[in-house]
């Protein structure tokens, strides 16, 4: 099975019902994407398809058709990708394990609104836990990317 | 399990003979120091000072944080504390946990255990404190927990960073010949102003390290602290925020296998039936075998992937044994119940005489509740994980957990392999909130390792195991009456509080040989042990008897528990005796002055007593725990949606603010978690086995859910407190207090959701 993943092509041995997640960590050894519940519940799996926020616990890799962007692609050229840099300046992470996934899913909210409202955080946010709570710095940070991405554009 | 029998009585009671016998026994122990464990681990040039430091001939610094990263900002805490005598930046240094080590004892967390009054300075209770510390040494727990890990620290590793800058430019001046005190040092350097000289700690590191170490340091005054006290930037951050593999789930090791675990979802059950045949058919499955241990029986499967694992796990067909408790979450709830009720009593706070209180009191100013909180999983993010190798008699167990010696202990007796033969390599841990203080990961991983020919094997839970198997924050029934006087103030409380005894539990799974009678404070942790000042105050414990579900350590422990049922009933009192909420506090806290100005700094903070608008409402709650004292207040709205919670401040007195930064996230961190819990989440029963099992059934607060905060942090206590597990127990209380100034109504039993919807 080939897939593109961080602007690489990779082949693997998959059956096609085994969820993205699974084929990423334990044959591509992307270790970014965590597993948290296997059930689309939590967030914790995101990577993101053809622009789209994807629970990839829940995506069957046969199923799989665009190229898929996970945490470990996001930085380019050595410069992290302003949502990174913003995590980093506001010191969001705590345990640091649902950030990737809250990370992606910011990536994506933002390259679908430049600048988001509270609500636009909330509605695309509300599917990414955080069991350590560090959502008022999340909400920071992700208006800080907006204009961090204003910036550099 | 026999010789880790002997080993734990031997050195618990090591333990209590120190406290029993006086400090002529204890002293000489205490002081002979553990070996270096870095000593055998130096790379290439370098050097080690001590336990925590390493300096390599290229001046790579490197500190040993040996408290595991949950979340807590430890790691960055700890690192700080050489950093800040050493006199270098955090980002000069590289941070690694260290291998599990008597030397990194926690005597902080024994201190705490000692069952005395955080504000008791008496002779007795600095006695029995320091006693316990050095039982702490003796048993060599290197464990994380009890918001311990800092004030642990705070001493030792700053005393091991500044005797490592004596000998350090002690060296400097021998190689320079002039005096030691015409150097000073700037970042990892040593400089000779008059001669304009300079030289690096690593270049002199192998001189100093051949020193005999000061025999006296003195650390510097907090006035002059350049990075303690300061928010410093977390050294993990870059690491988390790039996806790097640095949890338990991520450990890749050459030619690994993956595995899962199915276990009985019935207590102490074990398989009556079973037939596994199919399942290790399916397509990548290698090998499914029986786990038998002291947490419970089932299967491990092992496979080529994760999936393919969990897949075979589902498919084994097996039937478990019956329960031998009650069935039904009801008549669990009504058996803690009844020993709240009926059962016998053991008074852990016992000021004035309350039967006496109570005798005359007249009815109309008695009043009674009877409150309950449910059985809690603790869902950290990742989910329990553990991988070992057992190749050569060597035993590698990469697990995130912590308390490293004992899974060193346990795991080197399932591979019947020495202890010095087995590696527990701690790595970071995507949240742990007391559940990886337990040691089943780590067991069960070493059980399919035997299984293996060497090869290392990942072992990953499904959610639905680590939701249904517990270890469980205990449910706990509360029964409790107050007096109140003619001023409207109680004359008498009196408070009946039932659960489980947590370390008989713990001692079921661990040191099974081990007698486990005895009190357990946490029952009563967070009501017996608060700064009020009440004539007639009585908290009794009750131990649920025969009830075999698997409780444990989770964020806050008691206080978790207490929090809700004292300050919830204090808002009670006030009502009854027509007292504001928070007036009152001032009144029963008058004799602790951190408490009152905690009490007042979130009063004004919060604008409390301010008129709000219609459909809102503000609540009021305190708790001291983990030697910090915590006052919150939450407002809240009703709106067509459910209610909202619109905005929480927190008041925090911590004596000494290590990482203003930090314990500010571990406040709010707090106060969600605890928030979390007391809008929706319960373990419940049903045929003796767990309902829920993954997050659409035992979900936390969300974005959309989050009140705004804000936090001030106090410093007029001479102790330094905690900050990981502060936040948690106020926050229950002060949002079932507001609901109550909301509607009316009292909310004496948790989850909230019960009867209130939430936006
Ligand atoms: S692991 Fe995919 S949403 Fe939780
Ligand atoms: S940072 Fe720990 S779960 Fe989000």
């Amino acid at each position: 099975m080939r897939l593109t993943v961080d602007g690489k092509d990779i082949e693997f041995d998959a059956e096609p019902d085994m969820p993205l997640l699974w084929a990423l960590r334990d044959l591509a050894g992307k270790t970014g994407p965590k597993f948290g519940c296997g059930v689309a519940a939590c967030g914790a799996c995101t990577v993101v398809i053809d622009g789209q926020a994807v629970r990839s616990c829940s995506l069957p890799v046969g199923d799989v058709t665009g190229a898929v962007t996970t945490i470990e692609g996001l930085a380019t050229d050595g410069k992290l990708h302003p949502v990174q840099q913003a995590w980093l300046d506001e010191q969001v992470a705590q345990c640091g394990y649902c950030q990737a996934g809250q990370i992606m899913s910011a990536y994506a909210l933002l390259e679908e609104i430049s600048d988001p409202t509270d609500e636009d955080i909330d509605n695309a946010m509300g599917g990414n836990l955080c069991r350590c709570g560090t959502y008022p710095r999340i909400r920071t940070a992700i208006k800080k990317a907006a204009s961090l991405k204003l910036a550099r554009a | 399990m026999a010789s880790i029998g002997k080993i734990a009585r031997r050195t618990f009671l090591f333990g209590m003979a120190a406290v029993a016998g006086g400090v002529a026994v204890g002293y000489y122990y205490y002081r002979r120091p553990y070996p270096n464990p870095l000593e055998g681990e130096l790379a290439e040039g370098e050097v080690t000072f001590n336990p925590y430091l390493k300096i390599g001939s290229d001046n790579t610094i490197t500190v040993i944080a040996p408290r595991a990263e949950m979340g807590q900002g430890i790691s960055t805490t700890l690192a700080a504390f050489v950093a800040e005598e050493l006199d270098v930046t955090l980002d000069r240094l590289k941070v690694e946990h260290g291998l599990p080590s008597y030397a990194y004892y926690n005597a902080a967390m024994l201190e705490e255990g000692a069952g005395f009054n955080f504000w008791d300075d008496s002779f007795t209770a600095e006695t029995v404190r320091g006693l316990m510390g050095a039982a702490g040494k003796m048993l060599g727990l290197q464990a994380t927990g009890g918001s311990t890990a800092a004030r642990d620290g705070f001493d030792r590793m700053r005393q091991a960073g500044a005797a490592a800058r004596i000998m350090l430019i002690e060296a400097a001046a021998a190689r320079f010949d002039v005096p030691a005190r015409d150097l000073t040092t700037d970042n990892g350097t040593i400089v000779h102003k008059a001669s304009n000289r300079s030289v690096t700690y690593g270049e002199v590191a192998l001189d100093a390290s051949k020193l005999a170490p000061p025999s006296k340091v003195t650390l510097k005054e907090k006035t002059d602290w350049k990075l303690l006290g300061k928010p410093q930037k977390r050294v993990d951050m870059l690491a988390k925020v790039t996806g790097a593999p640095i949890f338990g789930i991520d450990v890749r090791q050459p030619d690994m296998l993956f595995g899962t675990v199915r276990m009985s979802p019935v207590f102490g059950a074990k398989p009556v039936r079973s037939d596994t045949s199919a399942a290790s058919k399916m397509p990548g499955v290698v090998k499914i075998v029986p786990i038998e241990s002291s947490y419970g029986s089932g299967f491990g499967v092992i496979a080529d992937n994760t999936w393919a694992a969990f897949k075979a796990a589902e498919a084994i067909d097996v039937e478990w044994g019956k329960p031998d408790y009650p069935l039904s979450n009801d008549d669990i709830m009504a058996r803690i119940a009844d020993a709240a009720r009926t059962g016998e009593a053991s008074a852990m706070r016992d000021d004035g005489d309350v039967d006496v209180a109570f005798a005359d009191a007249p009815q109309d100013r008695v009043i009674e509740a009877e409150y309950s909180v449910p059985y809690l999983s603790h869902a950290p993010m990742e989910p329990m994980n553990c991988t070992a190798r057992l190749k050569d008699g060597v035993l590698d167990v990469w697990a995130p957990n912590q308390m490293p010696v004992l899974v060193r202990w346990f795991c080197s007796d399932i591979a019947g392999v020495p202890g010095d033969k087995t590696n527990v390599h701690t790595t970071s841990m995507g949240g742990a909130f007391g559940r990886r203080g337990e040691l089943d990961y780590a067991l069960y991983a070493t059980i399919l390792a035997k299984e293996t020919d060497g090869r290392p094997v990942q072992v990953t839970w499904t959610r639905e195991e680590d939701m249904r198997r517990g270890p469980f924050r205990p449910a706990s029934v509360g029964k409790f009456r107050a007096r109140i006087g003619n001023d409207g103030l109680p004359v008498a409380v009196d408070m009946r509080v039932a659960a489980q005894n947590m370390m008989a539990s713990l001692m079921s799974r661990t040191f099974t040989s081990l007698p486990a009678g005895g009190s357990d404070p946490s029952i009563t942790d967070g009501s017996r042990n608060q700064p009020y000042t009440i004539p007639n105050y009585r908290v009794s414990e009750i131990q649920v008897p025969d009830l075999p579900i698997p409780v444990t350590f989770w964020r806050s422990v008691g206080n978790s528990v207490n929090g809700y049922f004292h300050e919830c009933f204090m808002d009670e009192i006030a009502q009854a005796g027509g007292i504001d909420p928070v007036e009152m506090r001032r009144k029963l806290m008058a004799n602790h002055p951190a408490a009152l100005a905690v009490v007042n700094k979130v009063a004004e903070m919060s604008g409390w007593g301010d008129s709000l608008p219609e459909g809102k409402a503000k609540g009021f709650a305190f708790t001291l725990s983990f030697g910090s004292w915590c006052g919150q207040v939450i407002q809240i709205a009703d709106t067509p949606a459910g209610i909202k919670l619109e905005k929480m401040w927190i008041a925090v007195e911590v004596g000494t603010a290590l990482d203003p930064g930090i314990i500010e996230t571990q406040m709010t961190s707090g106060a969600v978690y605890g928030l979390s819990a007391a809008m929706g989440q319960a373990i419940t029963f049903e045929d003796g086995r767990v309902v829920q099992s993954n997050f659409h059934d035992f979900d936390a607060m969300r974005i959309f859910q989050a009140p705004e905060f804000e936090v001030a942090i106090l410093e007029n206590f001479h102790r330094m407190g905690g900050a990981g597990e502060v936040g948690v127990p106020p926050a229950a209380p002060a949002l079932a207090n507001a609901l109550f100034a909301l509607k009316g109504q009292r909310f004496r039993s948790l989850p909230l959701s019960k009867d209130v919807t939430f936006a």
